[in-house]
């Protein structure tokens, strides 16, 4: 599914974010990626839907090299990824229901089909019956899913997300664990960086452990931490 | 990459929205570009009339050739062969002096009707250069001709003008080009703040996969649009301005050389000018605006 061979990054202002990774996921993994603050967890997860460039190395999503992609093939890469972010990445002026119609309006999807689907992960992620809502209407932990509503709704084949759980409460962080769970339960496979001690090891998974752009350590069932 | 129908028109509802949504933005654009498509407009019309009086002027250089009294009507004859072989003469007309004491009568009246007994005046060739330009040559070289008493055109008077048309044209050219350059830089600016305000919608529409023309062609549309109205005014005062400036001129250039250009075509073409100016402005500054927010 993702596969990384000698992975460099290296910045225009100097900075190492990715020094030689070397990690392969499988289809239908949930793998959480931990590590300090700078240590290039962020590089790491954004390289594979190509919002940065390795400088040197391989990375195949689903077979293909996204490093050499063309700009204009980014967009193709990215039907098959879905992208969950800290901050939910919502459209504030347009409704619940839009907010994830616009993933499929902008693949072109035929509207019969676009609405089915949206109905579909809404009620999926709860949230059925706040369709047309606005989402400052919504708490944080409701906002989220309806962003994971969105990153579901073309069924990507691969969900990253970056610290989904970052700005919220414990209890609802759970809530959304619980969703990622649901999903990967489906065969999705599920990238997530995090710095929640917690959930690292209380839903245990697939632990990779990042530190100055390198692979500290790699376990199944891992627990939470990095060396240093 | 053929565009489905239902995107076409989801392209279009998002533009106007967009201007609609970008009220006071809207406002903004559509003002310098009705402000600069006014100015070039005027400009333009001015210019091309300049240019117009330019040519009418320049093809009004001719020059009087005077055959002495004297000359028989076999040399005047061969004279006019002659003078009509060299190069660069475009026409060559003969006018007896009968003649020319005719249009004298025509243009001042009866009392010059007394020279009729003793005509004062000279048979001469009226003689035009293909290029205005080759005039004082031709003038120089026709002089040295025997039986020639005289050659006048406007000397010197001619280089002159020529100067400054040349200049006027230049200055114009230059006028024009910096006024569209800056109603660009107008556009390009106030689109890029309705960007910058849609800066987070652009990366979620990246993100979720949409190519860069899905992103690209409502800014464009909107762009568009901003011309097409920004158009609207301009067109409108330059057409009423034009048609009273030429209601005011042509009649008392009726019997001038110089002309004004005629209403009904010219203010098409300027029409034209300005709805094209303001669509590519439009299309462009919004182009160039989007281009920064694509690279997600």
């Amino acid at each position: 599914m993702i596969q990384m061979k000698q992975v460099y990054k290296k910045y225009s202002n100097g900075v190492m974010a990715a020094n030689g990774l070397n990690v392969t996921i499988n289809p239908g993994e949930f793998v959480y990626v931990v590590g300090p603050s700078g240590a290039g967890k962020t590089t790491f997860i954004k390289m594979m839907y190509r919002e940065e460039k390795p400088t040197k190395g391989s990375i195949l999503v689903n077979n293909v090299d996204v490093g050499p992609l063309k700009r204009k093939r980014v967009p193709f890469l990215r039907r098959n990824i879905g992208v969950v972010f800290q901050d939910f990445k919502l459209l504030n002026r347009l409704t619940v229901f839009e907010n994830v119609a616009f993933a499929l309006e902008v693949i072109e999807e035929p509207p019969k089909i676009i609405k089915d689907r949206v109905m579909e992960v809404l009620d999926l992620v709860g949230l059925k019956h706040k369709a047309r809502m606005m989402p400052d209407e919504l708490s944080g932990g409701e906002q989220q899913r309806i962003s994971i509503a969105r990153s579901i709704a073309n069924r990507p084949k691969i969900v990253i997300a970056d610290e989904p759980t970052g700005n919220l409460d414990p209890e609802t962080s759970w809530e959304i664990m619980n969703l990622f769970e649901e999903i990967n339960s489906r065969g999705t496979t599920i990238v997530m960086a995090t710095h929640n001690r917690e959930i690292v090891n209380t839903i245990r998974h697939r632990v990779i452990a990042i530190e100055n752009g390198l692979i500290v350590r790699d376990e199944q069932r891992g627990e939470y931490g990095y060396e240093g | 990459m053929v565009m489905k129908a239902r995107t076409v028109s989801r392209h279009f509802r998002e533009s106007f929205k967009s201007l609609v949504r970008n009220g006071w933005m809207t406002f903004a654009s559509v003002s310098a570009v009705t402000v600069t498509l006014l100015l070039v407009g005027v400009f333009t019309a001015l210019m091309l009339n300049m240019n117009k009086a330019a040519t009418d002027i320049e093809n009004d250089v001719e020059m009087n050739v005077y055959i002495e009294i004297e000359a028989e009507q076999e040399t005047i004859q061969s004279l006019e062969d002659e003078i009509s072989d060299l190069s660069g003469v475009e026409s060559v007309v003969y006018s007896s002096k009968e003649e020319e004491l005719t249009s004298l009568i025509d243009s001042f009246g009866e009392e010059m009707a007394l020279f009729e007994q003793n005509n004062p005046l000279r048979d001469k060739f009226i003689v035009k250069a293909t290029d205005p330009r080759q005039t004082e040559r031709l003038a120089t070289q026709i002089q040295t001709y025997e039986n020639i008493a005289a050659v006048e055109y406007g000397k010197g008077k001619i280089d002159q003008l020529f100067e400054t048309l040349e200049i006027s044209r230049n200055v114009g050219a230059v006028l024009i080009f910096g006024l569209l350059f800056t109603a660009m830089f107008l556009i390009s600016n106030t689109i890029k703040i309705t960007i910058v305000a849609r800066r987070k919608e652009i990366e979620i529409m990246k993100l979720v996969g949409a190519s860069n023309w899905f992103v690209r062609i409502p800014f464009l549309l909107e762009g568009i649009w901003l011309g097409l109205i920004g158009a609207i005014l301009p067109i409108a005062a330059v057409s009423v301005l034009y048609y009273n400036v030429y209601e005011f001129m042509q009649p008392r250039l009726e019997n001038s050389f110089i002309q004004i250009l005629e209403f009904t075509p010219f203010i098409y073409q300027i029409n034209a000018l300005i709805l094209l100016m303001g669509i590519l402005i439009g299309a462009w500054g919004s182009f160039m605006s989007v281009r920064k927010f694509l690279r997600v």
